[in-house]
């Protein structure tokens, strides 16, 4: 067992070791350790959240033909920091009759439902921070921390743009929630088990993208709308309701919600490349190293972002109507047919060699999202007959 | 005292004082963040008990659906958003005699248990907790039925709601 092969287990032995050479019992060293080490992990995230506003920035500009941020430094790489510092002298503004407290703990508590996802977090096979059993439920529940924060700041802050914008956000997470949660157990059928490091070890000969590029695409879908990025960015909507529930803040208590929204989004593009893409796994590169296992870790992540970034700056915004009966009348019964579908065929093709599985199992993907297109496709044309009559057959017929 | 012992002391400490301002606090959306905080609480217990699925779960169904349903009730059907007007009765000490009653109560049952004061069996690597639960909860032997009658009454539940709530075209 040496550095190279299991980094943070011979850091922790050796801080351990120093601190009971101090003359601390055994059990508080560790817990001090563990201490250090979660310390650790948010530093480093931070400061990854601080390169992320400059990639978004840099990416943003290239989708809408510009440069993007070029002035202070190389390719502009110093302007987040310029920004932080802007953020932190800006005056910090509390409105009149704004619920104090509550207004202080919301930009905090969206920060830490984000963090505290990482605790679940394989970023290599050694490096994981809590190897938890119901991991994928885990999830779920960190994004009802991330609800209420977002109740909480549209209601203390004694704003009805705000209030409408967190109403608005809190209807749309906890409808999505629903897709997320029947799409997270796809892979969970598929590894036998909710807990994250399971899921990927299961990923070793087809990851489960092939197997369910459905279940992939709906789960990007609903945590988009977890994110609530365009086009399900109604709840900010800055055409209507000037920032929607963060409209408020100022000062570094909005830096809270943008960074976190930010690592947010990296945060569930890497567990769409966990669940799906077989997170640190890359043809068995990932037993090399560890430090080979959170670059190709990191490098998932990123195209993840990358796509919930593409669909955002190519998308427009859709109405609360639109995006309700989306969820309800076409999203979530599809993930339902598809968990069944999923759970059926798992059971009927159980013992096969793998690429018959694999090929029943994307065989049924495709059949089951084809009838739904059909479904939906039949439908919008009796809507739009029903508005507009028949008249599409008699142009045919003259 | 072990760090575990620490912890629990915290979090029954934060659990009882959070639950207290639940029913003290007259803000009635402070009293649902504070019932969030309890529920919390009560999840970090179970998580103490190495019940990890059951905690989460504390956390998806009572944080993530029903504390969130309940500030958005109190939101909706409040016009004042700082309501913290007159109570509306004055039975306050009714409510706490009966919960230090059934507090007395419950730790007299307790007592008489002789599991009570033994100290927990150590879980074996490798148990898999959940698994077990869901067998259980599946199987024809244990409890399979009142699990399909609890679901059966939520399904009414739901499909009482939905009529209340259709308007007929």
């Amino acid at each position: 067992m040496n550095f190279w092969n299991d980094p943070l287990k011979v850091a922790a032995e050796w801080l351990e070791g120093i601190f009971t050479g101090w003359g601390l019992d055994a059990v508080f060293a560790h817990v001090l350790v563990v201490f250090l080490g979660v310390l650790l992990l948010i530093t480093v995230l931070m400061v990854l959240d601080i390169f992320l506003v400059w990639i978004e920035r840099k990416i943003v500009a290239r989708f809408q033909d510009r440069i993007g941020p070029n002035r202070v430094g190389p390719y502009g790489l110093i302007q987040p920091f310029a920004d932080i510092i802007k953020l932190i002298i800006k005056e910090d503004t509390t409105p009149d009759g704004a619920d104090k407290v509550v207004y202080n703990l919301a930009p905090i508590l969206s920060m830490m439902s984000v963090l505290i996802l990482w605790a679940i977090v394989p970023i290599a096979p050694v490096m994981l921070g809590v190897d938890l059993n119901v991991g994928v439920l885990f999830m779920i529940a960190a994004g009802a921390i991330g609800t209420l924060s977002i109740i909480m700041a549209g209601w203390s802050s004694n704003n009805k743009f705000a209030l409408i914008g967190g109403f608005r956000q809190v209807a749309m997470m906890v409808a999505f929630e629903i897709p997320m949660l029947t799409m997270l157990l796809i892979p969970t059928i598929f590894a036998g088990s909710m807990n994250m490091n399971a899921i990927i070890q299961g990923q070793g000969s087809l990851w489960y993208f092939v197997l369910s590029p459905l279940g992939a695409l709906i789960f990007l879908i609903a945590i988009i709308a977890e994110l609530g990025r365009a086009p399900f960015d109604l709840a900010e909507g800055e055409s209507e309701l000037v920032a929607g529930f963060n409209t408020e803040y100022s000062g570094m208590k909005f830096g809270m919600f943008y960074a976190g929204e930010l690592l947010h989004a990296m945060t569930f593009g890497g567990i769409w490349g966990i669940l799906f893409f077989g997170g640190y796994r890359f043809f068995g590169l990932e037993q090399v190293s560890p430090f080979l296992a959170i670059a190709i870790f990191l490098f998932k992540a990123l195209v993840g972002y990358w796509v919930i970034m593409w669909v955002k700056y190519t998308m427009m915004r859709i109405r609360i109507d639109q995006m309700l009966t989306f969820n309800w009348m076409f999203l979530t019964p599809l993930s339902f047919v598809l968990l069944m579908v999923t759970a059926f065929m798992n059971a009927l093709l159980a013992g096969t060699p793998t690429w018959v599985y694999g090929i029943g199992m994307f065989l049924s993907n495709v059949v089951v999202g084809w009838i739904a297109m059909e479904l939906v496709r039949s439908y919008s044309r009796r809507e739009r007959e029903k508005i507009e009559g028949p008249k599409k057959v008699a142009e045919a017929h003259h | 005292m072990t760090p575990e012992q620490i912890i629990f002391l915290i979090v029954a400490g934060a659990t009882l004082v959070s639950g207290l301002m639940v029913v003290s606090t007259r803000n009635l959306v402070h009293a649902a963040l504070w019932l969030v905080a309890t529920l919390f609480g009560v999840a970090a217990m179970y998580a103490i008990l190495n019940a990890g699925f059951i905690a989460v779960v504390q956390v998806v169904v009572y944080v993530g659906a029903i504390a969130i349903l309940f500030i958005f009730a109190v939101m909706l059907t409040r016009r004042d958003m700082r309501d913290s007007g007159p109570q509306h009765n004055k039975n306050w000490w009714a409510g706490a005699f009966v919960s230090v009653l059934t507090f007395g109560g419950l730790v007299a049952l307790f007592q008489s248990w002789a599991g009570f004061s033994k100290t927990a069996a150590v879980i074996p690597s490798g148990f898999d907790a959940v698994g077990l639960l869901g067998s259980q909860l599946t199987s024809p032997e244990a409890y399979v039925l009142p699990f399909e009658v609890a679901s059966v009454l939520l399904l009414a539940a739901m499909v009482g709601a939905v009529y209340v709530a259709f308007t007929r075209k």
